[in-house]
């Protein structure tokens, strides 16, 4: 029993990616065509070469139907996938897997949502009958919890850990001010982040990631034959999932310091991907930043800075665009926003656009090398689903 | 099963649950520029009912043990349902065994003496619980007069593990038909008529109910060392007493101006209330007004000396935390605030709850027999040995915890935010994320103590969500 990966024998070759905001002109089928058509437009395909297509969407629709009947897909193998706010990965995943198993030449992965119809704000499950013992805790006021057991843990100060935090989401506002497919285009400054109405805990309205609505796509074919469909394929070097038991919510062990399923998505990938220095050998993360303490400790969960030390690397810009390991440079949830089924396909879509140079310039990195990740997660501190992939433009020499 | 002393019978324990919430009734002139009081009434939280506050003052006598209980009876004016009976519920969170009879057993202002009457003549044990949850129209008399809360009494004969704390001398009741106080079902205010006449009829009634009483208990009145007068009518229950005391201090009530009367439970309340403040020796008269009138008299034995909770009356008089008038107004729907705009709850499943009995009333876990790691909620396959079904029961009610981290949530649904949520490890093991409730968010601190309490999470569809969650150990109660 092993986690062996199917570096470099699956490439995604085309990739679509609707704007991310309060679309409330668009429904879910206007959402699903507008990403499928940017992806195929981007690409020699249409969707009568897709021999399977898998469709992520969390809480919008039930079955393949919601994918088929929009696109008027007819007699093709197609599913819904759902898995927390990883839903979107989880697509990809299939697909990738599908094609690299030899099952079908080229498959599509779709994630999809239609967040705001529901009336309300944040994010509404879709829940089973149940007992009636179960938490019913926003998700903001769960990981609000990770701040204040961090900052005891390191002993770092609240003034200092409130700027952390708000240095975060100043951050991603800057980065996705600079792309203008971002729900919120906007900078704002630490005292602003500081000072905005708190929602759970010492959480801010800018801690807590946009919800949006939103689709995007990508197009997968075994990696030999990527450079028929495009000059630039991105191969996917690592695709890593981890689901925790859930246990960290009832096992005094927990300290709510860090994630153990997202460290070990991530030392799967990079295992996958031979990669052993990843602020070196990555030119970009893309991670899950649902709330700013989450990506604080997810730079030391995916070995982007040592334990107890990230609030520092925050504060000296490490992970600015300009920083040795650029995170988040399309805006990350926070200003990209957040429709649940769409987020993982979107974060694939920044290293599309980036390690392929065709980000905006405001925003386009200096790479440092050829690969880049990114890191989705599902569900709360102690209860979580975690998905990395590792992704590059160039076939490893080993393998070629 | 403890071993039984027939013959010997009566009182073998009684504790009272107070809610936390006090509403001082200058508060309600200062807002509406009439009505109030200069007295002060106990307030249930929003995630009370009746049937909770049962479950809290039970809680008391049994301690988590189930073992000399033959039958439970609950009595209340103002039940969380109709039709469905209460006293499964607290049957349920008391883990009595399943072969124990729990029944509701009517709810007018008169039925909790009647069924201590009752019960002191019946064989066995009886765990008889009593609560009231009390309503009146902004600036009435009831509104600021009542309150709310709840008594348990253990009656009966005595056992190895319940002495006789109070031994029963005797009872009288006299039965009058005439309207004084009524309330339609499902109404939420009672109605009252001129309080004269109930006065000249409860005078009457009193006083041949308690000298009736003397007689049955083979007394004579120099030998009453306390004598408690309970009933809705202020007025009649304030001139009743002074008339009966014949100017001997033996009604002295530093209860009620504190807590209100908390109508269809204040018998039991006061009676234990007494009994708590009592020498070895002690005779008690409780005098009940109510469509008649009730009487019982005890005498209270060497055994009062150890019975008191830990958590007494006084002790939890003493800890109480005033409640905001328009707090109060908003908790009774006397006025609809704005709810969180998030989605309300869905109603609970019942086949779901059923299956899940255990945990969702009584707070249990589950304990891995092999190496003792305590599961909430109980699972079935164990987190550190991975071994299926080697889990025992492990019963947690009981069981104080400390506050590792918490959080506010300022958003999640509640009927009144916003959620104050901890993540609690327990003594002796087991960790569990749970709801903090009759807490001021600022007061709350990592390694503050808790325990847990029986509440009312939400209601949908009619049906209630019973739960638990957790509070702050107060002063005095260890």
């Amino acid at each position: 029993m092993a986690s062996h990966g199917i570096k470099d024998q699956v490439a995604i070759v085309a990739m679509g990616c609707t704007t991310f905001t309060e679309h409330w002109d668009k429904g879910l089928d206007d959402l699903i065509i507008d990403a499928t058509s940017e992806c195929f437009d981007s690409s020699s395909l249409n969707k009568d070469d897709i021999d399977a297509y898998w469709l992520g969407t969390a809480q919008s629709g039930m079955s393949g139907i919601t994918l088929t009947r929009p696109l008027q897909i007819d007699g093709k193998p197609v599913t819904r996938v759902e898995n927390y706010c990883t839903t979107g990965s989880e697509a990809l995943r299939a697909a990738a897997y599908a094609v690299a198993s030899g099952a079908y030449d080229v498959a599509m992965a779709v994630g999809a949502e239609k967040t705001k119809d529901s009336g309300f704000q944040g994010l509404n499950a879709m829940n089973p009958p149940m007992d009636g013992t179960q938490r019913t805790l926003t998700a903001a006021a769960m990981f609000s919890m990770v701040a204040p057991a961090y900052a005891k843990k390191y002993g770092v100060d609240p003034e200092t850990m409130r700027e952390v935090l708000s240095e975060i989401a100043v951050k991603n506002h800057y980065n996705g001010a600079r792309n203008p497919r971002a729900q919120f285009r906007r900078e704002i400054s630490v005292e602003t982040a500081s000072n905005s109405p708190k929602l759970a805990g010492d959480l801010g309205v800018f801690d807590c990631a946009g919800v949006a609505d939103g689709a995007a796509a990508a197009i997968v074919v075994r990696a030999e034959d990527a450079l028929k469909y495009t000059d630039k394929p991105l191969y996917i070097k690592a695709l890593s999932f981890a689901a925790g038991s859930g246990s960290g919510l009832n096992d005094p062990e927990f300290d709510y310091t860090h994630f153990p399923e997202c460290e070990a998505a991530a030392a799967d990938a990079y295992a996958q991907a031979g990669i052993t220095d990843p602020v070196s050998e990555l030119s970009l993360a893309e991670v899950h930043d649902c709330f700013t303490p989450t990506e604080l400790v997810l730079m030391e969960d995916l070995g982007f800075a040592e334990r107890g030390s990230a609030w520092q690397d925050v504060l000296d810009g490490k992970f600015k665009l300009d920083g040795a390991m650029p995170v988040n440079a399309d805006g990350g949830l926070k200003s990209f926003g957040h429709p649940v089924g769409a987020s993982g396909l979107r974060m694939i879509f920044e290293c599309w656009l980036q390690l392929r140079g065709e980000a905006t310039p405001e925003r386009q990195l200096k790479l440092k090398s050829t690969k880049a990740m990114t890191h989705n997660l599902g569900g709360y501190p102690g209860e979580m689903v975690s998905f990395v992939s590792v992704l590059g433009t160039e076939l490893d020499a080993s393998i070629v | 099963m403890a071993g039984r002393f027939f013959g010997v019978s009566g009182i073998l324990a009684a504790a009272v649950y107070l809610p936390y919430r006090r509403l001082d009734g200058k508060e309600i002139g200062g807002f509406f520029g009439s009505g109030g009081a200069k007295t002060s009434r106990t307030v249930a939280s929003h995630d009370e009912d009746t049937t909770t506050m049962g479950v809290e003052a039970a809680r008391k006598i049994l301690n988590g043990t189930t073992s000399s209980v033959d039958r439970l009876r609950f009595v209340t004016p103002t039940p969380a349902y109709a039709d469905k009976n209460n006293a499964s519920t607290i049957h349920a969170a008391l883990r009595l065994p399943p072969n124990i009879g729990a029944w509701d057993v009517g709810g007018s202002l008169r039925t909790s003496i009647g069924a201590l009457i009752d019960a002191l003549s019946t064989s066995g044990q009886t765990l008889l619980v009593g609560a009231d949850l009390r309503d009146g129209l902004p600036t009435s008399a009831d509104e600021s007069g009542t309150g709310d809360g709840a008594a348990a009494l253990l009656v009966g004969d005595a056992s190895s593990d319940h002495p006789v704390i109070a031994e029963f001398l005797g009872s009288a009741s006299q039965t009058d038909e005439f309207i004084d106080r009524w309330r339609s079902p499902g109404e939420q205010r009672s109605r009252v008529w001129e309080e004269r006449f109930g006065e000249t009829r409860y005078n009457e009634l009193g006083k041949t109910t308690f000298a009736n009483a003397l007689t049955a208990a083979g007394i004579s009145f120099d030998d009453v060392n306390k004598l408690v007068v309970t009933g809705l009518h202020a007025r009649a229950v304030k001139g009743v007493a002074a008339k009966l005391s014949q100017g001997n201090d033996i009604t002295n009530d530093t209860l009620t101006p504190q807590t209100g009367q908390i109508g269809g439970a204040h018998p039991l309340i006061a009676l234990t209330a007494a009994l708590e403040t009592s020498a070895p020796g002690d005779i008690i008269v409780l005098l009940h007004l109510a469509d008649g009138a009730d009487a019982v008299v005890v005498k209270t034995t060497d055994a009062i000396k150890n019975a008191v909770p830990t958590f007494s009356v006084a002790a939890q008089l003493a800890n109480g935390a005033p409640l905001p008038y328009a707090k109060f107004l908003s908790w009774r729907n006397m006025v609809n605030v704005e709810p969180p705009r998030r989605p309300e709850p869905q109603r609970v499943s019942s086949s779901a709850a059923w299956r899940s009995e255990d945990w969702k009333f009584g707070f249990v876990g589950s304990k891995d027999s092999t190496d003792g790691t305590i599961h909430l909620p109980p699972t079935r396959v164990s987190r550190n040995t991975d071994a299926l079904d080697v889990m025992e029961p492990v019963a947690m009610a009981e069981a104080k915890g400390t506050i590792v981290t918490f959080t506010i949530d300022r958003m999640a649904y509640s009927p009144s935010p916003p959620v104050v949520f901890a993540v609690v490890d327990f003594d002796g093991g087991g960790r569990f994320p749970v709801e903090l409730t009759d807490v001021d968010a600022d007061s709350v601190a990592i390694g503050g103590r808790v325990v847990m309490t029986f509440r009312r999470l939400f209601t949908a569809d009619g049906i209630h969500d019973y739960f638990w969650k957790a509070r702050p150990v107060r002063e005095g109660e260890n």
